[in-house]
């Protein structure tokens, strides 16, 4: 059996996604050109609610939309097929935009290194940001997040598990232990 | 799902919607300006065509191709197969040359069932004798669902040469996995003998089942195999079978009309029928490729056993 433990409780997470809207906002100086990208699944809802607070906060509507990954893995090979999620971009695209890709949890890195791979097909933005609710840290590629929601140090036998209202009917992270295998 | 895709009889209800929704996902990238992935890459995807077929082949070869998986087209024709070389044999050919699929079109049923036994990767089935032609009636189901909507209570018409039709099997056997309700309309000579086996009713009146069919397939009448005498004239299938402007106007009105191509225009269908706006035969082609990418990036996308 494995014990886990809330790190984040929906008043955190909901605190650490205005701090990183307001972070976007300034960071690209009004988010004039930004186009938001999740990472499906709970990335893509976490964009959909910073599109939302940015919304909230600039009376700036945002385009939303969602980039699968999966194609794009390096580890495809290892494991059954894996079904695939959707990508959908906003009417105008990325060209010339600065992107801001989001996730959930930013761990090695790979998903990122596909998600720019990914990007790449759909077009040539200015500029692409990452955008992550927890760092957990044991990064296996040069790659670092501009706006991150909780800096997590975990070991790597352990696991961060996210849940979003949307889809699980709850706000939580929980850093679980695994038992040695 | 399965690692080899011979009938579509071997696809579960839960296998068929997985290889409908990759499609839907995968149509996306058919309308952007960059239509390749690189999820294939490495692997070899043999195109073994025993039979003529530019449709099905080269679907089957932008399909792997745009998913950046190595082609490699053998035709029967000016190869070693002219020259005698048996079914087995040409299988441990390509074998040796490392094909992690192989998709076979063959004018005898059964022969990508033998081949299976006799390679390690993959096998699709393209079109095998008068058997089956299982990514067609994928096509079919993904192109009546994009138009339709879920198939489930939905009653689709076949109408023509079932006997020699792949096409037919393949659909009846899916779509009724799908939960849809199909009728064969054909005239009794162009009925195979077990049809009452299939899971689908049988019709010779095909004026009464148009008012009450959400979407009508017509199968070309396919000269080639016509070796006796299935019909008076072409002229009296025609007025009997054929989907002419007045039978038309007895579809209901959101009704779609379908066909495997390639069709003969003023025979089974009339011109004016087939470019229509609730006609989707252009759209077949297009969602072939479409399928096809859905069924290499299931059978070839995991991990290999």
């Amino acid at each position: 059996m494995s014990e886990s433990r809330a790190v984040l409780e929906g008043p955190d997470i909901h605190r650490a996604l205005t701090r990183i809207a307001h972070e976007i906002l300034e960071r690209t100086k009004g988010a004039d050109e930004v186009v938001l990208l999740g990472i499906p699944t709970r990335g893509a809802t976490l964009a959909r609610r910073l599109g939302d607070r940015i919304e909230q906060f600039e009376g700036l509507k945002i385009p939303v939309g969602s980039i699968d990954i999966t194609m794009y893995r390096d580890d495809l090979r290892s494991g059954p097929v894996r079904p695939l999620g959707r990508t959908e971009l906003p009417a105008d695209g990325v060209d010339g935009r600065t992107v801001v890709l989001v996730d959930d949890v930013l761990y090695s890195g790979r998903t990122v290194r596909a998600a720019l791979d990914a990007l790449n097909d759909l077009g040539r933005p200015t500029a692409v940001q990452l955008a992550t609710l927890v760092d957990r840290g044991h990064r296996e590629l040069p790659i670092r997040a501009d706006y991150v929601g909780k800096n997590l140090p975990t070991a790597k036998s352990e696991k961060v598990k996210v849940f979003l209202q949307e889809i699980d009917g709850r706000d939580a992270v929980l850093l679980m232990k695994e038992e040695a295998r | 799902m399965k690692r080899h895709l011979i009938s579509a009889g071997d696809l579960s209800r839960d296998d068929a919607l997985l290889i409908l929704d990759t499609a839907e996902e995968l149509a996306r990238v058919s309308e952007r300006s960059i239509k390749k992935l690189p999820t294939l890459r490495g692997r070899t995807v043999v195109n073994l065509f025993f039979e003529d077929s530019t449709r099905t082949r080269i679907s089957f070869e932008a399909a792997a191709k745009r998913l950046s998986a190595d082609v490699i087209n053998f035709s029967a024709k000016g190869s070693s197969v002219s020259k005698g070389e048996s079914l087995k044999d040409t299988a441990l050919t390509l074998e040796a040359m490392g094909a992690d699929a192989v998709v076979i079109r063959h004018g005898s049923s059964g022969a990508p069932h033998r081949l299976a036994n006799w390679v390690h990767g993959s096998v699709v089935n393209a079109g095998d004798g008068t058997h089956e032609h299982p990514t067609q009636a994928l096509l079919d189901a993904f192109s009546m669902r994009r138009r339709l909507g879920a198939l489930d209570g939905r009653r689709i018409t076949i109408v023509g040469d079932v006997l020699h039709s792949r096409v037919a099997r393949s659909n009846v056997l899916l779509l009724h996995t799908l939960g849809a309700e199909v009728t064969l309309v054909a005239p009794p000579t162009l009925l195979p003998v077990s049809v009452d086996t299939w899971p689908c009713s049988v019709s010779y009146d095909l004026d009464g089942v148009l008012p009450k069919s959400d979407a009508v397939m017509m199968l070309r009448v396919q000269k080639e195999r016509m070796n006796a005498a299935y019909f008076p004239s072409e002229r009296e299938y025609s007025r009997r079978y054929g989907l002419d402007r007045d039978r038309f106007a007895k579809l209901p009105d959101d009704a779609i009309v379908m066909h495997p191509g390639p069709m003969n225009r003023g025979m089974e269908i009339a011109a004016e029928v087939a470019d229509s706006p609730r006609s989707t035969i252009v759209e077949q082609v297009a969602n072939g490729v479409t399928i096809r990418m859905a069924v290499l990036y299931l059978l070839l996308g995991g991990e290999i056993a």
